[in-house]
């Protein structure tokens, strides 16, 4: 009993106090910030180099929704593009997450996802979403549990995942949609109830990333499905998801 | 000769690899299973015209491996082996699977990775095994789970809360990875792709991955880059290890266990970020070397992370492990016994739980285990209660290397250029990930390019291991059964 009371003390308050204004470690590669004139090599091999084909040219621009953050071209292009410690990187279209040397953080911070009063009606107080795995490695699904645990407390702002569909309002999908869990994701889909919010995690969600060329993958049904969220990351920090739903909920 | 001799990453000459006739291929793997060795693979490669069967076993007492093969056609059938080796029958079924080879007389000849309902109706639906008879009930789940897990199916046959069979469905995560390695030849992205093969293994991927490619370029990384690698892969089995604890003590309503141990994980997991910027270690694993190092001033901050973990994680695990409800629950429950887990060959941290001792890091050990001679750790009740013990013992241990390691810790090249790889050759890639025995075999053509990868996840030898697990156990049981294994999906899928 004694050590039960030692270990409780020993644990302590390990909650982030402020999810709003948190980061993650240093090294965390967060928003891409581009500035094309530093780099005075052949941005054509750069672009080559990328494994998901993320960095386009003319003007140079890193497709957040592609790339895996994997920072290789930071380190080829001699921090030309750079990704910085911080955790905004969600948007509400798919186009938003192109970013070039013109986009800000802090103006793309303010701007990518807005809140909606109606959505705040609805879901502002409490918002239970659902998880689908659709192909997804386990990364983002790991990140999306440990938003629920005790460091980053997501529930204290009332949003939590649901064991099924039918107790959910939206649907959190994660993985590049194989075709065998396509018609599974498309049930969970329809079994929530409307209105709903539908958010894709992670790069393999939202464009297929190291996956986009297998012949193993449906994407197709996502054709039919509104997507009312992006968080790109590979997988996303916890407080990349965590803010991202804040943002969309309009809850400060 | 019937089979040539070769050790973890050692490169060889596909030729130099015996093809024997069919029926004599099979006998020589049937005795060598019999007479102690374990199979490791069992694989296809296609050819123009033939299809070359391989078959990968390991004598764990001298540290060798050995490889022999056979030529079929496609459409082909031949007698199976699983009658005989029960631990093949994972393996024949993806062979039928794959290239159409017939293993004639397997029991339980299913689609793996296809066959689910919905998907190719040309396709013959997978037929689940029926138990029939008064108040026998039968509870399918999935392939959405409760929780934020990845998807599969399962099907119990029950007699009320008894269950006498669980069926385990997987196939919905199949990306086709193996086709990957094969259509995109750039390093780069063949490095991020091993990566993503399981998420909850990065490091325990990447590296096996990595180091193939690296025994068959001839490159020998420098010795800082052996250790920086074993570090990394410690921290992913202490990770993994302490959500685990975590997740079985949530399964058991065991709230403060659940707290206390995600929030040490938390901490591991930033450890890692600290040094390449990724909480699971994506970044890390490059072919020729590693991209990141550990700073002298990380050292130091990790030796007394170290220390302050190493202590909390024994009093959360002495306040765990002698809790009366705890270990009611956990004790006698799920049992696998070790002539079983053996003759289904399973590996890992799961097969030492039920008395069998195998770890890679001291059968076939490579990068810094060579050097530093690892004890293998076993528990013998192969139940809940030894799967989750044995995490407790094996944190203990890895943090024991990693200060141990980070001793040694001295100047030294970080990163080789990639040279051409070896042609026409095959290497056998093992490391002892957190979940147990990662295999990866490469095979390259003439034009010195991966032709065929074979990746084996510790996951494919284990899962039926959760069936038998099951067995006879309620069926409330079975989230507790299933996280003391936290077996990979897409890890099996590929």
């Amino acid at each position: 009993m004694l050590d039960l009371f030692k270990l409780i003390m020993q644990h302590g308050f390990q909650a982030i106090h402020d999810i709003r204004s948190a980061r993650p470690v240093n090294k965390h590669r967060g928003f891409p910030v581009i500035n094309e004139a530093k780099y005075t090599g052949n941005w054509q091999d750069i672009i080559e180099y990328c494994p998901t084909k993320a960095i386009t040219k003319n003007p140079v621009a890193v497709d957040m929704g592609r790339c895996i953050f994997c920072g290789e071209c930071e380190k080829r292009s001699i921090g030309a593009i750079k990704f910085i410690n911080e955790v905004k990187l969600a948007a509400v279209n798919r186009e938003e997450l192109i970013i070039t040397s013109d986009i800000e953080f802090t103006k793309y911070s303010k701007e990518a996802v807005k809140a909606k009063k109606e959505i705040y009606k609805l879901f502002g107080h409490s918002l239970k979403l659902r998880q689908v795995s659709a192909g997804g490695c386990n990364g983002c699904e790991m990140e999306l549990a440990a938003c629920s645990n005790v460091n980053f407390d997501m529930g204290r702002f009332g949003i939590e995942f649901t064991a099924s569909p039918r107790h959910a309002d939206g649907i959190v999908f994660t993985g590049p949609v194989s075709k065998n869990m396509a018609p599974a994701l498309l049930d969970a889909y329809l079994s929530v109830s409307d209105p709903k919010i539908i958010i894709a995690v992670g790069t393999c969600a939202i464009s297929g990333g190291l996956f986009v060329e297998s012949e193993q993958l449906n994407r197709g049904i996502l054709a039919g499905i509104k997507i009312d969220l992006f968080v790109p990351g590979c997988p996303p920090h916890p407080l990349v998801f965590i803010n991202a739903v804040l943002d969309l909920l309009g809850i400060k | 000769m019937n089979c040539i001799e070769l050790r973890n990453l050692q490169p060889i000459q596909l030729q130099e690899i015996p093809c024997l006739k069919v029926n004599d291929f099979r006998d020589e793997l049937i005795k060598k299973i019999k007479s102690g060795n374990r199979l490791i693979q069992l694989f296809c490669d296609k050819n123009s015209e033939n299809i070359v069967i391989y078959a990968i076993t390991a004598d764990d007492n001298v540290a060798k491996l050995s490889i022999n093969s056979t030529e079929l056609m496609p459409n082909d059938i031949y007698q199976s082996i699983t009658p005989e080796i029960p631990s093949a029958h994972l393996f024949e079924r993806e062979i039928y699977e794959q290239y159409g080879i017939k293993p004639e007389g397997h029991p339980w000849l299913k689609p793996l990775k296809k066959g689910i309902a919905g998907i190719d109706n040309t396709e013959t639906p997978y037929e689940f095994f029926f138990m029939a008879g008064d108040e026998i009930h039968e509870v399918g789940v999935g392939p959405v789970h409760a929780g934020i897990i990845e998807p599969g199916y399962f099907r119990f046959s029950c007699h009320g809360e008894k269950v006498y069979h669980l069926e385990i469905k997987l196939g919905f995560q199949h990306r086709g990875v193996e086709e990957l390695f094969i259509k995109n030849n750039s390093p780069i992205y063949l490095e991020k792709l091993s990566e993503s093969i399981a998420g909850d293994t990065v490091i325990g991927h990447s590296g096996t991955f990595v180091s193939a490619i690296e025994s068959l370029a001839g490159i020998s990384v420098s010795y800082r880059v052996k250790l920086i690698r074993a570090i990394a892969l410690e921290l992913e089995r202490i990770a993994v290890h302490l959500g685990d604890l975590s997740a079985l003590s949530a399964d058991i309503a065991y709230l403060t266990g659940n707290a206390v141990f995600s929030a040490l994980r938390t901490k591991v997991i930033n450890t890692t970020m600290a040094i390449c910027g990724n909480r699971f270690g994506r970044g890390l694993n490059k072919i020729g070397g590693v991209d990141y190092y550990i700073t002298l001033e990380q050292t130091d901050g990790l030796l007394m992370m170290l220390s302050k973990l190493d202590d909390e994680t024994a009093l959360a695990s002495e306040v765990l492990f002698s809790s009366a409800s705890v270990l009611e629950r956990f004790e006698k429950t799920g049992i696998v016994e070790s002539e079983v887990a053996k003759e289904i060959g399973m590996v890992g941290q799961a097969a030492r739980a039920s008395g069998i001792s195998i770890d890679i890091r001291s059968d076939h050990p490579s990068g810094v285990y060579e050097y530093f001679p690892h004890y293998k750790l076993t528990l013998n009740s192969g139940d809940v209660f030894a799967r989750a013990y044995i995490r407790f013992v094996e944190i203990q241990q890895s943090i024991k290397i990693i200060k141990e390691q980070l001793k040694n810790l001295s100047g030294g090249v970080l990163k080789h250029e990639l040279t051409e790889l070896m042609k026409e050759s095959l290497v056998v890639s093992l490391t002892e990930g957190w979940r147990g025995e990662i295999a990866h075999t490469i095979i390259t053509g003439k034009d010195g390019k991966i032709k065929r990868i074979k990746i084996k996840d510790p996951s494919f030898n284990n899962w039926f291991g959760l069936s038998i697990a099951m067995r006879n156990e309620a069926i409330s049981d079975f989230p507790i059964c299933n996280k003391s294994f936290n077996l990979s999906y897409c890890g099996f899928d590929l």
